[in-house]
């Protein structure tokens, strides 16, 4: 069957069971939309600025772990994209990202709208393609989604010219992909494995620390079966949230800059690390050198290059960590079998220290008869929701109380740009999150300064009626920024007051949604209860903080994990 | 410690920006690198020399691995290997340098190439630091242009660097 390039696109995500596209138009990609516009398998989701694309199908693919799409026109329509492309790829989030191209004839000359979208984007891509044959075109789509979800999952752009759109080719789109360049490693090492499976049993102090690579490899399941079944305790990374149920006993917390006095103690003093689809990032880590001083390291990661890059790790095991961690519940029954396990009086006495660590309550804060605290706002969102919601956010001091205060059950729930730390992200990626999910409750917790970066995107949200809750804590400051200057910068307060901000209620109004401004603590609870009855509207609350808190407790630069500042 | 890394990449353009991009993302150190198609045109090979601690070159290994073009990575410098550069040399011969010039010519293996009343052009092949001797031994007052290819490299023994 003979189709042009823009029917071979969309025949192509139809193969690949795309419901949903994210994008903009314009002159490059005039062909492909008049080609989406003949059909309604595949549905496209009109936002305001690409940069709202891409974190609409980033939030998607968070939401649901499958590919995000977006599609976008050449020159601007590519550079405004580059943020969020950059978003996902720093978190490892599998996403295609259609590109208009000028037509192969001008490619070169400074046509009008031309960009080497090739080169803007290879630094922040899994992978990219300029397709240049209107023959290659379906197998290149194929290969991108193959390269995008596999391996260590992330973005992969196709730059298709306009003429490529407009000339004609048979269609046949490939069952499978080979590529002898790309071949990632889905199973560990069983020798590895068994090694690491004996040093984790001999571990009179362990700790098991996991990251957002078992909320992407669907591993919740098979990891927290291994958790329990060794009785140890359990950290997750700000992208790991939901990886384990954070009501559990065994559950102390996230680790980190901003993490519990448990959590980072406990790292400290451990004598066995186990590390799960995490990579030691700099916040986690905080000083490298005074890391983990006495421990042993396990490092389980999908991608080689995550392992040994900046803590030496003493048996590193590559492979998927769902695989993996199958493989070690079959080991770890097989030892238990034989009689032997971890010592009971050892993980007892380890537990009691961890007990006196957590009893210091690190995340008790004071509440105010007047003002508004911000983490009080967390906490009733929280109950109001019953912790069930996908929550989104931005970035700054806001997400640091939404990871700490919303305590997560379940995985793929907490939505925010971990790795780049994109301010902006909140609002798309709730548009994505609610529209994969049109019946669950999606909460955009978001500051005022974050917000607006995106603030368009409720136009979006209109046109599709999607009933986002926007749970605004304003404190009329960056609050992350504020506080940094506060601490290490003697409190001047350099350009991090936003001074003329909008009346937010107003802004929300204007758009077509419902805004409510709450002041007072007694009035949260009500104003969340009633946003959330609203089944059919996007909600903004607009909640006026305390302007000073700061987020406690804290890992300051250069510091070890064993050096936080409590309050 | 200088290290030679030898990579066998997919034929594909924008593949040589993809390594050279990866070692200024990553603030990598490139001494030189070479790249052209092999005898299967589908594929090239490439040599990079560079340096770092064992740390950074576990990590450029690593990370080249990760690159979606790149189908083999080998450390040369791992084991027993063969170092090739090729250098053309124009150099001032007038008068009494012209004999001095064929001499050193003769003890470095060079091959005269171009000759003219003023200039000789000098081809010399051999490790980088044979090349360097050469050029010391010219002395910079007499030479007029220095093209070198950069390191070429490949493993002793029977085993080859496939796909």
């Amino acid at each position: 069957m003979e189709l042009s390039g823009s029917e071979i696109v969309v025949e192509c995500l139809k193969r690949e069971a795309v419901e949903y596209v994210f994008g903009y138009p314009g002159g490059a990609v005039l062909p492909l939309y008049d080609a989406f516009n003949l059909q309604d398998t595949v549905k496209h989701i009109l936002v305001r600025h690409e940069q709202g694309a891409t974190h609409a199908a980033d939030g998607y693919a968070r939401a649901t772990g499958r590919p995000g799409v977006v599609l976008v026109t050449s020159g601007p329509g590519v550079t405004n994209a580059v943020t969020g492309i950059a978003t996902a790829y720093m978190d490892s989030i599998p996403m295609v990202i259609l590109t208009g191209q000028v037509p192969t004839s001008v490619i070169g000359s400074d046509a009008f709208q031309e960009v080497d979208s090739v080169g803007i984007t290879r630094p922040c891509v899994k992978h990219n393609f300029l397709v240049k044959d209107v023959a290659d075109l379906a197998a290149t789509i194929k290969k991108a989604f193959y390269i995008a979800t596999s391996g260590r999952p992330g973005p992969v752009v196709v730059d298709i010219p306009k003429d490529v759109l407009i000339a004609r080719s048979e269609f046949r789109y490939p069952d499978r992909v080979d590529m002898r360049s790309y071949r990632p490693v889905d199973k560990g090492h069983p020798g590895q494995i068994r090694k690491a499976v004996e040093l984790i049993l001999s571990a009179r102090r362990p700790m098991i620390y996991s990251g957002g690579g078992v909320v992407l490899d669907n591993a919740a399941e098979p990891f927290t079966r291994v958790c329990r079944m060794l009785g140890y305790p359990v950290t997750n990374t700000l992208m790991g949230l939901g990886g384990y149920p954070a009501t559990d006993r065994q559950f102390v917390g996230m680790l980190g800059m901003h993490g519990t006095y448990e959590a980072n103690m406990a790292m400290h003093h451990c004598d066995v690390l186990i590390a799960i689809g995490a990579r030691f990032d700099d916040r986690v880590t905080g000083n490298i050198e005074k890391f983990c001083p006495y421990a042993k390291i396990v490092h389980v990661d999908i991608d080689p290059a995550s392992i040994s890059k900046t803590v030496r790790v003493d048996i590193p095991i590559v492979g998927s960590v769902r695989n993996v961690m199958a493989q070690m519940v079959g080991l770890i029954e097989e030892a238990r079998a034989a009689g032997r396990g971890p010592d009971a009086q050892a993980l007892g006495e380890w537990w009691q220290q961890i007990e006196e660590w957590r009893a210091t309550q690190c995340l008790a804060y004071k509440r105010d008869p007047e003002l508004i605290k911000p983490q009080y706002v967390i906490e009733q969102l929280y109950e109001a929701t019953g912790g069930d919601a996908y929550i989104t956010s931005d970035v700054g001091q806001h997400q640091m109380w939404a990871a700490q205060y919303y305590k997560f059950d379940q995985p793929n729930r907490w939505i925010n740009s971990g790795g780049l730390g994109t301010m902006g992200f909140g609002l798309p990626a709730a548009i994505g999150t609610q529209l994969a999910f049109p019946k669950e409750t999606v909460a955009c917790v978001t500051g005022e300064a974050s917000f607006i970066m995106c603030i368009q995107e409720l136009s979006t949200a209109l046109q599709y009626g999607l009933p986002i809750k926007i749970v605004l804590l304003n404190n009329r400051y960056m609050g992350m920024v504020r506080q940094w200057q506060e601490f290490f910068y003697q409190k001047r307060y350099a350009m991090s007051y936003m001074e003329a901000l909008p009346d937010f209620v107003r802004l929300a109004e204007a758009f077509g949604h419902v805004g409510r401004r709450i002041e007072r603590p007694g009035d949260v609870r009500g104003a969340l209860d009633e946003a959330l009855a609203m089944k059919d509207r996007l909600v903004l609350l607009d909640f006026v903080t305390d302007q000073t808190e700061n987020v406690y407790p804290m890992i300051p630069a250069g510091a070890g994990q064993n050096e936080m500042i409590l309050v | 410690m200088r290290h030679i890394v030898s990579i066998l990449l997919e034929n594909e353009s924008g593949a040589l920006s993809r390594v050279a991009g990866l070692f200024s993302a990553r603030a990598y150190n490139i001494q030189s690198l070479t790249v052209a198609p092999t005898e299967d045109s589908s594929l090239s090979r490439m040599t990079i020399v560079t340096s770092g601690s064992d740390e950074v070159i576990e990590q450029i290994l690593k990370q080249l691995n990760k690159l979606i073009d790149v189908v083999k990575v080998v450390l040369l410098t791992d084991g027993d290997h063969i170092e090739r550069e090729l250098m053309l040399v124009k150099t001032a011969a007038r008068g009494a340098l012209r004999e001095e010039v064929t001499r050193l010519c003769g003890i470095f293996r060079g091959h005269v190439l171009d000759v003219t009343e003023n200039t000789y052009t000098i081809e010399v092949t051999g490790s980088g630091a044979k090349l360097d001797a050469f050029l010391r031994a010219l002395g910079t007052d007499n030479i007029l242009e220095v093209v070198r290819t950069g390191v070429s490299g490949v493993g002793r023994g029977d085993t080859a660097l496939r796909p």
